[in-house]
């Protein structure tokens, strides 16, 4: 599994700023300082087709994007290189993007995606070096509050032979739920804020239809990209694209830990039951806009239940799948993801705001309520608003989410040394860890790389591409030994070849 | 809570002096609340300050001039 997070991406009291090349420097930044040999991997293309549909057909290219967009970012030659912790750092459109590396498990996502913050708050501080340039901020959240939204998607390895119907058909209620635990909260009702007031999730208010390709225009609830970057026979990529961008951790941990774990009771065929929501796409917009989390929604079986019961149905489902397939042989982390679950959504039921060490919406919540009352602010408060954009400021001294935790406000799941140690470690169980060793043992011959592929330019006639479709080969226990011993990527090349 | 005497002298006072510990329990909760509820609010009081100086200048300029393309 992975996460990549596109970053909102300000330079203040400069309006007409070109944010691709403020994107663009700030990625340069961090990876021309990075790579001290002068030398930069480019990204490989060669396997990447968006446009595919996990139901079996093929777009043509022009409906499916936004044309003000480039065709293709490649194209524009904007910034997009490869870290030795083995992410994709780039310029997508218009705002910086960390893909973290492949893990396996949520607490993994959990760490990479916080090493994703920390790469974006240095690379803005390096961009700062640059003579003449303007300070640029980044904003780890999903809307300008004037219509704009741009995504944190999640990604998972599901087995190709899942019928797509049943992903779809006990996904929606679940997504259309799940953000009473990880929505990021927002102030502001409507795309384009027209309406005063508070919301859960930052994205609930962009999506319109149930399922489809989009990701930019009529965005779908499951998104149906097939593009698994490893063998499409064995595999599918679960590409979601509903999710808000988290800062606390917990919130993160749940998000994916959750979905892991109802992907799997799909897989393994274990549903029994049918959760369909009726009207999901009013019910996503419905939830979110109440705090109170008193909504009810009303399922296609007649029964009415709120968002957090919704969840309830599918924690107890969880549970009992854990239990039957695993019963005490679980392993410490499912077992620590439905105790959470279970705990958070008790909690939720009696008292949202016990959850505030937690979860953001809520912790967001509490500061702007203090703010109401203490200053007697409505919602259309500009000052509401900028606490609602400032929580997601990368910068630890400026920060809002990053001054709670500052004071202790916010359970963490990994520690910061850990942190700073995937800003340039590889995870060691994934083929991420090839990618990222070979980065930073060979960043002269490493030409190119992608998901899928490392490529070797090691002086011969032609350039030397080493597929790896397998994301679990290429791991520290597959390959460590292996890159320890070749001193040069040719003697690795070598070595691979059988030579 | 409404009681009944039911003739039983022994029952009887058993029943009064359980209510009597509810009452305390009650009163003992309640007070642990609203101290919970006071420290709550001094807590937020002083987060709030911290977060006044931090915040940007300008709120209704800074969130007017964020501008955001599209993404994904």
């Amino acid at each position: 599994m992975g996460i990549e997070t596109e970053y909102g991406v300000s330079v203040p009291g400069q309006p007409n700023t070109n944010q691709m090349l403020a994107s663009s420097l700030v990625v340069n930044s961090y990876a021309n300082r990075t790579s001290s040999s002068g030398s930069r991997a480019r990204w490989d293309f060669e396997e990447e087709s968006p446009l595919r549909d996990a139901r079996g057909f093929e777009l043509p290219r022009e409906p499916a994007v936004d044309p003000s967009a480039p065709a293709n970012e490649d194209d524009l030659g904007l910034a997009n290189v490869i870290l030795t912790n083995g992410a994709r750092l780039y310029v997508d459109h218009a705002h910086p993007e960390f893909s973290s590396p492949e893990v396996t498990n949520p607490r993994d996502v959990v760490l990479w995606d916080k090493a994703g913050e920390r790469v974006m708050a240095e690379a803005a501080r390096r961009a700062l070096t640059v003579p003449g340039a303007k300070p640029v901020y980044l904003y780890k959240n999903n809307t300008d509050n004037k219509g704009v939204s741009y995504g944190c998607h999640e990604n998972y390895l599901m087995a190709r032979s899942t019928p797509f119907g049943e992903i779809v058909r006990n996904l929606i209620p679940f997504f259309v739920s799940r953000q009473v635990i990880c929505g990021a909260g927002r102030v502001g009702l409507g795309v384009d804020s027209r309406e005063a007031g508070f919301q859960i999730s930052q994205r609930a208010d962009f999506f319109e239809v149930e399922v489809g390709l989009e990701t930019t225009l009529k965005r779908p609830i499951i998104n149906t990209r097939d593009e698994p970057h490893a063998d499409p026979e064995k595999y599918r990529r679960l590409h979601v694209i509903i999710g808000d961008a988290n800062m606390s951790e917990v919130a993160t941990y749940l998000k994916v830990g959750t979905t892991s774990l109802v992907l799997a009771m799909i897989e393994d065929g274990w549903f029994s039951v049918d959760l369909s929501v009726d009207g999901p796409v009013a019910a996503l917009r419905a939830i979110s806009h109440d705090p109170s989390l008193k909504h009810l929604v009303t399922l296609r079986d007649g029964r009415e239940m709120t968002g957090v019961q919704l969840q309830m149905e599918y924690f107890e489902q969880a549970r009992k799948y854990v239990e039957n397939r695993f019963g005490s042989d679980v392993d410490p982390q499912t077992a620590d993801i439905l105790s959470r679950w279970e705990s958070v959504l008790g909690r939720l039921e009696v008292d949202p705001m016990s959850c505030a060490r937690e979860l953001d919406w809520v912790a967001k919540l509490s500061i702007l309520e203090g703010y109401r009352s203490r200053d007697s602010l409505n919602w259309d408060s500009p000052r509401l608003e900028l606490v609602d954009l400032q929580y997601h400021d990368v910068r630890p001294e400026k920060g809002l989410y990053n001054r709670l935790v500052e004071r202790g406000r916010f359970d963490l799941v990994v520690s910061e040394d850990e942190v700073t140690r995937a800003m340039t470690e590889p995870p060691e169980d994934t083929r991420a860890f090839f990618r990222g060793r070979c980065l930073a043992r060979y960043p002269q011959q490493v030409a190119a790389a992608s998901w899928d592929s490392v490529i070797f330019d090691i002086g011969r006639d032609s350039l030397q591409r080493v597929p790896t479709l397998e994301p679990l080969r290429g791991t520290k226990a597959h390959v460590g030994e292996l890159l320890d011993r070749c001193a040069t990527a040719a003697d690795l090349v070598d070595a691979l070849a059988g030579r | 809570m409404a009681t009944r005497d039911s003739g039983g002298g022994q029952q009887h006072t058993n029943r009064r002096a359980d209510e009597a510990d509810e009452v305390t329990t009650e009163e003992s909760e309640a007070s642990d609340l609203k101290e919970r509820h006071e420290k709550l609010s001094e807590d937020v009081d002083s987060l709030l300050d911290e977060i006044d100086d931090v915040l940007e200048e300008n709120a209704e300029e800074f969130v007017k001039g964020y501008v955001q393309k599209g993404g994904e």
